[in-house]
């Protein structure tokens, strides 16, 4: 028989009446859950931006040719060397065509599939920039311009001009801007390209494109399918790379081992491909989350303090209360709700601060160079944060309330009303 | 006449510092509308047994029977139940919960049993409160009264659930004279007017030979 009432009304005549101690315990809860909203919030949108930063460029499987050796040489299959041991060296890579055989067609496959956002085709070549006397080398991946940007963002990277004018202009370019800087280009001019067994093709720029990874803006470049292929003199089904969006990332490992054990073909799923992203995520993760704990562990100590200190000060009022017919549990409560009640307020305004900090933080201008698409510092804000904060403060303020509360239970009044 | 509270062969020992008997053998009994005194020595005992009798120390041998129903060895939430319901109590120094009103501090243990509703146990503190004169204190907090009032207060307090008995610990001890006669003629016109019992502790014997019937005690044994 639990009266909550009487209880709660006990509780909340201490705390008011102890308001500035109040406060200061629920400050510190209010402080934990502020730093833990807007360091997390910070931190993931960072995080998300890192990512952004080569995740969104990349296919979730990037399915190709891979020139290597044979695993198997001849003289391991034939029977009469099998006991026999067998060295072969100097084994060369085995002359394999660099296009995808019946690209076409995998493709069409692939977007049948249930998993599979889209299957995009590229033609990958090295070529070089030719202005004048200049040669410089470079890789043109030729795309279409449109879907590219629907999937992996390519819009987004390209900072004059535009995908849909790569799209309309026969023979056009987009130029990584750092070799539009070296032969000091502009959108509209002309540059001469030569694929590696010679001839040239002037290209007409239609933009420039960066991607903040300086080394790949000195030598990258775009085009459409069908211009790579005019320039190689291939065929309209000469494709050398598909690259796969999923609508699960998950999946991206399973799916890759299906492709390449389906077509022969060598198949990087995004996880295997940027391993070292994952790793500097968990870290960063690890990090925001040991501070904003260590944070709220100390609001914790500063509610058990306030709270062992409230319960000496009222040693009389419990022994008062249970000579009257309150029994320990009740005790225990009304001293345990107190913790709740501060734990919850300044839960609350924690959170408050918290978003607020963290929206803040979003509006202060961050410009960089390296990444075109930032303009203010990156926050991530996620329901979920408000209800792990939330929840952590709740326990936090449960533990710190509840040693200080089993001494009020185990008071004995005898002892309190012998002792005045 | 009934019999509110009876103690049979109690006895208890005190462990710390070295084992000692303070309770030899007590056995007594208080009668539904008696005013009982028990009178005795600094350190004879007396307090001890109010507390057993109190149902707040447990740890004693022997016993104790309340409105004829044994409450030894029952569990702790019980014997509050029990406190709140059936024992109303009246300290030496006035325990109030300072924070609180006058008014809140009496409705406090009626809230607790949860027997009435909230308007009608402030009715009822208010009536208590009228009959010791003090209802103009109501609203006035604990810690702004005087000693005497505060233990008129601490007396409306332990009658607000209607108790069985009333259990006294020296509560004219720590007032001036003017005070106790006026707290013992309170005591004395419940006793008379209302058929309470009451038991309480002194060392008073002015006090004590007010009352119908005195318990002595020496040496933990009650002569």
């Amino acid at each position: 028989m639990i009266n909550w009432n009487i209880i709660l009304s006990i509780a909340k005549t201490h705390l008011v009446t102890k308001l500035r101690q109040t406060l200061v315990a629920a400050l510190g809860v209010t402080f934990g859950i502020g730093s833990y909203i807007t360091l997390v919030s910070f931190m993931t949108g960072l995080n998300a931006m890192l990512d952004d930063l080569i995740l969104n460029q990349t296919p979730h499987i990037h399915i190709y040719n891979e020139i290597e050796p044979s695993k198997d040489q001849p003289v391991s299959i034939y029977d009469d060397f099998a006991s026999h041991l067998n060295i072969v060296r100097s084994i060369k890579p085995k002359i394999s065509q660099k296009k995808i055989h019946n690209a076409l067609p995998i493709i069409d496959y692939l977007e049948k599939d249930k998993d599979v956002l889209g299957a995009l085709p590229q033609v990958v070549t090295q070529i070089f920039y030719i202005a004048g006397s200049i040669e410089l080398g470079g890789n043109l991946t030729g795309l279409n311009p449109l879907e590219e940007s629907k999937y992996f963002n390519l819009e987004d990277y390209i900072i004059e001009g535009s995908a849909e004018a790569l799209e309309n202009t026969d023979n056009g370019i987009i130029l990584g801007i750092g070799i539009a800087k070296k032969m000091a280009l502009n959108v509209g001019d002309r540059i001469q390209i030569s694929p590696i067994n010679g001839n040239f093709f002037p290209l007409k720029i239609v933009g420039f494109y960066q991607s903040g990874i300086s080394d790949l803006d000195a030598i990258q470049s775009f085009t459409n399918i069908s211009t790579v292929q005019r320039i190689l003199g291939e065929a309209n089904n000469y494709i050398t790379d598909i690259n796969v969006k999923l609508k699960d990332l998950e999946k991206a490992l399973p799916m890759s081992q299906l492709v390449e054990q389906q077509f022969g073909l060598k198949a990087v799923d995004i996880k295997t491909a940027n391993a070292q992203f994952d790793t500097g995520t968990d870290i960063r993760n690890l990090i925001t989350y040991a501070v904003s704990i260590t944070l709220l562990i100390v609001a914790g100590f500063g509610i058990y303090n306030i709270l062992n200190m409230l319960i000496y000060e009222k040693m009389n009022d419990i022994a008062i209360l249970k000579a009257t017919g309150f029994s320990g549990k009740d005790v225990q409560l009304i001293f345990m709700s107190q913790a709740m009640i501060i734990g919850i307020l300044g839960g609350l305004l924690g959170l408050l601060i918290g978003f607020g900090l963290a929206s803040f933080i979003g509006t202060i201008p961050f410009e960089t160079e390296a990444l075109p698409t930032v303009d203010t510092y990156p926050i991530h804000l996620q329901p979920s944060y408000f209800i792990i904060g939330f929840s952590f403060a709740m326990v936090s303020t449960f533990l710190a309330g509840y040693l200080p509360s089993r001494k009020a239970k185990k008071i004995d009044p005898v002892t309190i009303i012998r002792g005045q | 006449m009934d019999i509110v509270l009876e103690a049979k062969h109690i006895d208890k020992y005190f462990k710390k510092p070295v084992k000692f008997q303070v309770l030899k053998d007590i056995n007594f009994q208080v009668k539904t509308g008696e005013f009982t005194s028990i009178m005795g020595k600094s350190g004879c005992g007396k307090s001890t047994l109010l507390y057993i009798l109190s149902t707040m120390d447990t740890n004693y041998t022997g016993e104790l029977y309340l409105q004829n129903q044994l409450i030894t060895g029952k569990d702790a939430t019980h014997l509050s139940y029990l406190r709140n319901k059936h024992i109303g109590f009246v300290f030496q120094f006035h325990y109030l919960l300072s924070e609180f009103t006058v008014l809140e501090n009496v409705m406090l243990p009626a809230k607790k049993l949860a027997e009435k509703s909230v308007v009608d146990i402030k009715q009822t503190a208010q009536n208590k409160l009228k009959m010791l004169n003090i209802e103009h204190l109501a609203l006035k907090k604990a810690s702004q009264i005087s000693g005497g009032e505060k233990q008129r207060v601490a007396i409306a307090r332990a009658l607000i659930n209607n108790p069985s008995i009333i259990m006294g610990d020296e509560p004219t001890g720590n007032l001036d004279s003017h005070n106790a006669e006026n707290v013992f003629s309170i005591f004395k016109q419940l006793s008379e007017e209302q058929g309470l019992s009451l038991l309480i502790v002194t060392h008073d014997e002015d006090f004590a030979k007010k009352t119908d019937r005195i318990l002595l005690m020496e040496d933990g044994k009650m002569l």
